[in-house]
């Protein structure tokens, strides 16, 4: 019984990425080093540099500092044949599977709402052969980061091994040329935009997050395009001050949009907590064709932009409810 | 009758079951009431790691997710999942809690799927998360899990997380680092742990009330025994009270 995989040299599944270093390499020999000015508007970040067919990786943790404003666009915008990273992926991946906007994933955690339950829009979607899957580890795919940001092809590993997650991924073994041991082969992963959620960033992309950071350091650096949204926009002399504070540097980043409460209806560490009746609501209306259609008329499609979608969900009073809840404090009248 | 339900034992004997000074990687769920428990009553210096990067937090309340920011309140260090990761593959983690839909004689897991076609699943789950990654890496993984026939199984569909693969030696021929694999398993109806022999799930300690017959009519291939069964002592007073008051007052994992 499992014996196949014991002994089992190479995943079964599609590369959907390119791990070849020099390939990524000529892409960065001509990425602009200029530091100049890249702030734009969500609408103009999604047109610009996201096109029908590239691959996308979304920073933060599936419901925690996600880049909402810019996944809601990408669906309002009807992209098409993209693929995904489903890197510990949750309302992201949801958003673009349910929409028809995915066509492929790497797939390492999607349709759980972790102590919520499942969402029943995005497990019938990766239900279906159109989306194509690949599946991963969580941390398989952080180091996939890794070894993109690295300027690698590949990182030798020691999870994956004997499991069907390695069959039906696109990993391989390799022999260590010191000790002769087997380890996982996990290729580079060099998507083609990262979309990242931060607390504060300057004109030029210098970024700043507080809170545990996931991936987001190496998922920026080995991304190609690098669209940013952030609390706010802060003078570039603050970045100066604090160079340790750093975590994504401009050079990595090709727009930045001011979008303050970015991240609902997620957490946004420091800022606000989960909206949880929001994801109720959300996950109630993905368990028909209907609700699904209808949440997105009324979120996504039925506002022009991401100021309406916070008018809608309640405003600066609901955000300060949920700032209240963020902080451990009751902001009610009279406590 | 008893007073308390079968979650709030599985969170009361899973809390039991680390000692103190040991790290834990937490996982969503039962897993984090069972850690909050433990540092309340027995082991205080328990070492939490969420696996999107906090390390040690105060934790204060039940968080909604592992890589929410009560995960890093009053946290020692707010890091990298590559840097938590790369702890256990170093071999600094001691014990992780997971689950599955799908659990086999060896303890293999399933969290993927449920069917035989890969692209068309009958049905599909979240996949492995950091639960492939804890299951590789970790000392001593120790499964939390509702006992029942579908759920115990001869074989899994799908082994998103490696057990003993097909038995002893099997790790180890995969790849996988020496001397890491199963440990224990906490149901509601008895602790579980692992012939030395031969890898295999054995019945350790039954649950009060409950009879070998009984968890194996619930389980879909045969169990071995230990030598000497224990019962397993019933959730104490102080233990629920702490777990009802302090840990889960909101009843979000144990439903009261």
């Amino acid at each position: 019984m499992y014996d196949d995989l014991i002994d089992l040299e190479q995943g079964i599944e599609e590369l959907f990425t390119d791990p070849d270093a020099d390939n990524a390499r000529s892409y960065f020999r001509n990425k602009n080093r200029g530091i100049v000015n890249k702030v734009t508007t969500v609408e103009q970040a999604v047109s610009v540099h996201i096109k029908d067919g590239d691959y996308l990786a979304v920073g933060g943790f599936g419901h925690v500092r996600i880049p909402s404003s810019i996944l809601y666009e990408i669906v309002r915008q009807k992209k098409r044949n993209l693929g995904m990273a489903g890197h510990t992926s949750i309302y992201d991946s949801d958003l673009l599977v349910s929409t028809g906007c995915l066509d492929r994933c790497d797939i390492s955690y999607v349709i759980g709402y972790e102590i919520r339950g499942l969402s029943n829009s995005a497990r019938k979607a990766f239900e279906k052969k159109e989306v194509r899957k690949t599946d991963w580890s969580n941390c398989a795919l952080a180091w996939r980061f890794y070894a993109g940001a690295a300027g690698l092809s590949f990182i030798p590993a020691r999870n994956m091994l004997g499991t069907d997650t390695f069959k039906h991924s696109a990993a391989r073994t390799v022999t260590c040329p010191f000790t002769g041991k087997k380890f996982a082969a996990l290729p580079a992963l060099y998507p083609d935009v990262g979309i990242i959620h931060v607390h504060r960033a300057d004109t030029f992309g210098n970024c700043q997050i507080d809170g545990i950071l996931v991936s987001d350091p190496y998922l920026a650096r080995a991304s190609k395009r690098v669209i940013i949204t952030t609390e706010e926009i802060v003078p570039h002399d603050q970045i100066r001050a604090n160079p340790q504070s750093t975590i994504i540097p401009y050079w990595c980043v090709d727009a930045i949009v001011e979008v303050p409460f970015g991240s609902h209806p997620g957490n946004m560490p420091g800022e606000y907590w989960f909206d949880e009746p929001f994801f109720k609501m959300f996950l109630d209306g993905m368990k028909t064709d209907e609700g699904r259609d209808s949440f997105y008329d009324e979120y996504v499609y039925g506002v022009k932009n991401y100021d309406e979608y916070i008018a809608k969900i309640g405003g600066m009073e609901r955000m300060r409810q949920l700032r209240g809840e963020e902080y451990l404090i009751n902001t009610k009248n009279g406590g | 009758m008893a007073d308390y339900n079968p979650l709030e034992l599985l969170v009361c004997i899973a809390a039991r079951i680390i000692e103190d000074n040991s790290t834990v990687f937490v996982g969503t769920g039962v897993p984090m009431a069972a850690t909050m428990l433990a540092q309340k009553v027995y082991t205080p210096h328990v070492i939490a790691i969420f696996e999107a990067g906090a390390v040690a937090p105060q934790l204060p309340g039940l968080p909604i997710s592992v890589g929410d920011s009560r995960t890093s309140y009053h946290a020692l260090m707010s890091s990298t999942m590559n840097d938590v990761m790369e702890t256990a593959q170093r071999g600094m983690v001691d014990y992780c809690f997971l689950g599955g839909a799908q659990i086999d004689m060896y303890g293999n897991l399933n969290s993927t799927m449920i069917g035989t076609d890969y692209q068309e699943p009958r049905v599909r789950f979240p996949g492995s998360g950091g639960a492939n990654d804890l299951g590789s890496l970790i000392w001593h993984t120790i499964v939390v899990t509702p006992m029942d026939n579908r759920r115990f199984v001869e074989k899994v569909d799908f082994i998103t997380t490696p057990g003993y693969l097909s038995g002893k030696g099997a790790r180890e021929k995969a790849g996988l680092p020496k001397g890491t694999g199963p440990y224990k398993v906490i149901t509601n109806l008895c602790i579980l742990g692992y012939d030395e022999e031969t890898c295999r799930m054995r019945i350790e300690s039954l649950h009060p009330g409950v009879s070998v017959e009984q968890v194996q009519e619930n389980c879909g291939f045969e169990l071995l025994q230990a030598k000497k069964l224990e019962i397993t002592p019933p959730p104490t007073a102080t233990e629920l009270r702490v777990l009802r008051e302090e840990v889960d007052p909101d009843g979000y994992i144990i439903g009261r």
